[in-house]
């Protein structure tokens, strides 16, 4: 009946800081169980976006809903139905996945009765057997970012959002990451926002994309609409097209600094 | 609940919005934080060891050089038990004051940008970062009492006692955490915070009762001692290990570490989620 509420609606959004517009008038409409991307160089409004959408912030103006609530006046119901995963780590380091996994169910009140349960399905859904009882520590950057996932899973949230999930991640662990968002999507019919930077994997894992630049949505679609609709090869074209300009790089000295960081830890 | 949130049920959270349910994931998810802090110790025992010897120079070495001087002992028999109260309380200090450290370290980061995307109420995510810190303070509290009753130091040992100090103690260094935390949140930037938190914790030990008895102290000395909520900490633990009759009166150590608690939670609440974005 109302299968064609969209999981995550976004009405000309604006979020200022001071003198500076982050985000500046952004729409779109993410349906349910899709996987979309909001893709942009760093600096572009990505993570400020997730931030209103996670009820972490507040717009300026402008409207956002997520599951059927808004994210200002029904926060506490987004959050019950969300999971968010940042860009910078969020298990412990000095932990074991099992212990990180049973942290997240408590935090996020799992009745103790199902936590065990819970558990186990994560860590089957992210491949994670092998790996849990080991320390977060000796973990590789793939690994920690399934792990991650798996925490996010436990309270079997409607709409999970993404940040940069594959930041400082070889190839092969990107490959692996999106395999299993893509086994979640398939198996519990998730919907997934996830920001990249990164064209290609965007367009080849995304089913509908929104690009981002100095605060403003240049264009969206399928990846196939943004090639035909600028003519286009591939989305680094589209982008150049789409906001007339190449992606420079962004950022703040603190992006750059969180980020190298990251990487380094992610090794 | 509106209409339109049909066919989009919230997940299996069963969120509920009664004031009893909100206490409860208060509850809960501050006790996950301090589980959380106990299975890391656990898992680290060298932070334990590092973090005693410290304390152990204030009690043995501070504490038996002054030995002799008998105005100092406040009219307990053995400056070392004297000041075993006060050196537990600062040991737990000095854990707290650099513990809000650990966002602008970006160590918590992660954790606490994503708690802040949960049910959780943010006094539960400022509460379970401080009773993180107050686990590592009762921790070493533990050490250095097994310490005591080795070395056969004389204090006045009761299963109440020993309790009650280490719940004022709990209290103390949470409130002390969450005060480290509204620093954090104010200075942004770890160079400036390390200078700070010395700045803070200092004059905190010093203008305290934790090495002498306030009536050796200069009036005006005197007077900044009677509003550091380190000094009713280390009283009313003084007052439960030793029997000491020290300061006013054990409720009133309690009621005023419990209100710089609640002051600096509240405070924390609202200020340290600005510093995790």
């Amino acid at each position: 009946m109302t299968e064609t509420q969209p999981a995550i609606l976004v009405d000309d959004l604006v979020v200022r800081f001071d003198d500076v517009t982050a985000v500046d008038g952004v729409s779109f409409a993410v349906e349910p169980g899709e996987i979309f991307g909001l893709l942009g160089p760093n600096g572009a409004g990505k993570t400020t976006t997730v931030r209103v959408l996670t009820t972490v912030l507040r717009p300026t103006a402008g409207r956002a809903r997520v599951a059927g609530h808004d994210t200002v006046a029904e926060g506490l119901h987004v959050r019950a139905a969300i999971g968010y995963i940042p860009q910078a780590i969020s298990v412990d380091a000095a932990l074991t996945g099992r212990q990180s996994l049973e942290f997240y169910a408590r935090v996020n009140g799992v009745p103790r009765r199902e936590r065990k349960a819970r558990i186990d399905g994560a860590i089957e859904t992210m491949g994670l057997a092998a790996l849990v009882d080991r320390l977060a520590r000796t973990l590789s950057g793939g690994m920690l970012r399934r792990l991650e996932v798996a925490t996010a899973l436990l309270t079997r949230p409607r709409v999970l959002f993404l940040d940069e999930p594959t930041v400082g991640l070889d190839p092969t662990a990107r490959r692996a990451v999106w395999q299993h968002l893509e086994t979640l999507r398939a198996e519990e019919g998730t919907t997934l926002l996830v920001t990249t930077h990164l064209m290609d994997e965007a367009e080849r894992y995304c089913e509908r994309i929104a690009i981002m630049d100095l605060g403003r949505l240049a264009a969206q679609g399928t990846p196939q609409e943004l090639r035909d609709e600028f003519g286009a090869d591939n989305l680094d074209d589209v982008f150049a097209a789409a906001t007339g300009h190449e992606i420079v790089e962004g950022g703040s000295f603190r992006d750059v600094r969180q980020q190298r960081r990251l990487s380094r830890r992610l090794g | 609940m509106s209409a339109s949130s049909a066919g989009f049920p919230a997940g299996s959270a069963e969120l509920r919005l009664d004031p009893l349910a909100r206490l409860g994931r208060l509850v809960t998810g501050t006790a996950a934080m301090a589980r959380v802090e106990l299975q890391k110790l656990r898992h680290d025992n060298l932070d334990i060891l590092t973090r005693s010897v410290q304390p152990l120079l204030w009690l043995f070495v501070f504490g038996t050089a002054l030995q002799h001087a008998r105005s100092l002992n406040g009219g307990y028999g053995d400056y070392r038990a004297y000041i075993a109260p006060g050196v537990m309380a600062q040991a737990a200090l000095f854990v707290a004051i650099f513990y809000g450290l650990a966002v602008i370290w970006e160590r918590d980061l992660g954790q606490l940008q994503r708690l802040l995307a949960t049910p959780m109420p943010r006094l539960g995510i400022v509460l379970g970062k401080a009773s993180g810190a107050s686990v590592r303070a009762l921790v070493q509290a533990v050490v250095l009492l097994a310490v005591l009753a080795v070395a056969r130091i004389h204090i006045h040992w009761s299963v109440g006692g020993v309790l009650g100090s280490l719940v004022l103690l709990a209290l103390g260094t949470a409130s002390f955490a969450c005060l480290s935390m509204v620093l954090a949140a104010l200075v942004k930037t770890r160079e400036r915070f390390m200078g700070i938190g010395q700045l803070v914790a200092m004059p905190l030990f010093f203008a305290s009762s934790a090495l002498y008895p306030l009536a050796l102290l200069p009036l005006w000395l005197r007077a900044v001692a009677r509003v550091n909520p380190l000094t009713y900490e280390v009283e009313g633990m003084r007052r439960m290990l030793l029997s000491l009759p020290v300061g006013d009166a054990l409720w009133v150590d309690f009621a005023v570490t419990f209100a710089f608690l609640a002051v600096f939670a509240g405070l924390a609440a609202r200020l340290y989620p600005r510093a995790i974005l």
